[in-house]
């Protein structure tokens, strides 16, 4: 109950923090946009569905990265002792898990659309597609979120970041470029039922991982 | 890691002369292809199992250092990343070797290759995490946190990675579908495969041992 409440107060806080500061959100969009639109220049002429979907989400996880590389060091570290001092850190840490879904969600729907516009609509399951994108959404936010809280207490947190979290993303980037490939290439959902559950299964393992870690990371 | 005891290190030794020596002489079945350079797998699979071993190692190691906060179970953890990682290169220099020769280029797209390297990547950046981090206490506590989220989904992609896709090596288990060699080495390999492998696990022990012993001199010196 106590949990619950202090997830809505925390989740809350990071919208209104979000829309107070609308130049991030707003740089991250326009990171977007302009890196759909170099690869739509780069590629002339025609591409085949593979590097469609190599392409689309290798940009996806560029602005997953970016996007929330920013979570742990926004706020001043005196807010943190603030926050360290009136909740528990499994609420800091689902609130922010949370919070970059909604922005990943947001963001990958964005793309997607962004990138059929310019590179052409090659999806035959859309709903499908659809699933991947949330559940990457989830997936990817939950992994980054982690990767941020290690990399905040480092310095060179950018590079700490990408050289931290892209070997680590591997099987969850791996299992949904495959369930996207399945959804551009067909109608059927039979060949990628297996993979929705080894993702759902990714997803678990690494909230609980961040469950379980996060307070160590959150005590100093 | 106390281990006062001497016979392990006599017996790593013992193995891996066996190994080195009477692993040329063993009769091995005739296959296609890979011909005489089968006898590579008593080298390069034992420097995977050795970078297996140590790997799981530190991370067990890294859960106790965040069950105590004991530098000394810190230094168990990047001491073992360390040997590990040198089994690691070792392991895919091997295997480019062998590659080479039976699969006409040295580096394929694999799934265990794959898995390999991603694991080097992984525990390179562990060692950067750590190089990167001022404090003494912060730096084993990220870095153990770090270890940890890192080796379960490490274990996972290398669990779910032949699944998405066929691998050129022999098969293991029930995924897979091109096997270049029929599973099972022959008995007489076996007598060959094994003392190797638990010879490369104990070497890997030594070294590790005297890595430990060198940190904490080191780490005393600098205090002092």
């Amino acid at each position: 109950m106590l949990l619950r409440r202090e997830l809505t107060r925390l989740l809350l806080k990071e919208i209104k923090l979000e829309l107070k500061q609308r130049y991030v959100i707003n740089g991250i969009l326009l990171y977007l946009v302009s890196t759909v639109f170099v690869t739509y220049l780069a590629f002339t002429g025609t591409i085949t569905a593979e590097t469609w979907n190599s392409l689309f989400w290798i940009i996806l996880l560029f602005v997953a990265v970016n996007g929330i590389s920013k979570s742990f060091i926004q706020e001043s570290p005196g807010r943190h002792l603030y926050y360290y001092t009136i909740t528990s850190p499994q609420s800091v840490v689902l609130s922010k898990i949370l919070y970059n879904l909604l922005l990943m969600a947001i963001l990958s729907m964005l793309a997607l659309l962004f990138f059929v516009l310019l590179m052409g609509n090659m999806i035959q399951n859309p709903l499908l597609f659809i699933t991947a994108l949330l559940l990457g959404s989830l997936g990817l936010s939950s992994v980054l979120t982690m990767i941020a809280a290690i990399a905040s207490r480092a310095s060179n947190n950018f590079s700490l970041m990408a050289i931290l979290s892209f070997p680590i993303v591997l099987p969850l980037l791996m299992t949904l470029m495959k369930v996207s490939g399945s959804a551009l290439n067909s109608y059927s959902w039979a060949g990628s039922i297996p993979l929705i559950v080894i993702l759902l299964m990714i997803n678990v393992a690494v909230i609980l991982l961040a469950y379980l870690l996060f307070p160590y990371l959150w005590r100093d | 890691m106390v281990i006062k005891q001497y016979w392990w290190k006599a017996l790593s030794l013992v193995l891996l002369l066996y190994a080195v020596t009477y692993g040329f002489f063993v009769e091995i079945p005739q296959m296609p292809i890979i011909h005489q350079s089968m006898r590579n797998i008593f080298y390069h699979v034992g420097m995977w199992f050795g970078m297996f071993t140590m790997l799981i190692v530190s991370f067990i190691y890294s859960l106790k250092y965040l069950k105590g906060f004991d530098e000394k179970y810190d230094r168990v953890a990047i001491e073992a990343v360390n040997v590990a990682l040198m089994f690691g290169f070792l392991g895919i220099f091997t295997g480019m070797i062998w590659a080479n020769f039976t699969w006409g280029s040295p580096w394929v797209k694999d799934p265990k290759l794959n898995g390999a390297a991603v694991g080097l990547v992984i525990y390179l950046a562990y060692v950067i995490l750590r190089s990167s981090v001022e404090d003494r206490h912060k730096r084993a506590k990220v870095s153990a946190v770090y270890n940890i989220f890192a080796f379960v989904l490490w274990i996972i992609f290398v669990l779910i990675l032949p699944k998405l896709s066929s691998s050129l090596h022999p098969a293991t288990g029930n995924d897979s579908s091109t096997p270049v060699m029929p599973m099972g080495l022959s008995p007489s390999m076996r007598t060959v495969f094994y003392p190797a492998a638990i010879g490369w696990i104990l070497l890997g022990t030594w070294i590790l041992q005297i890595r430990i012993r060198m940190s904490k001199i080191k780490h005393k010196i600098e205090e002092y």
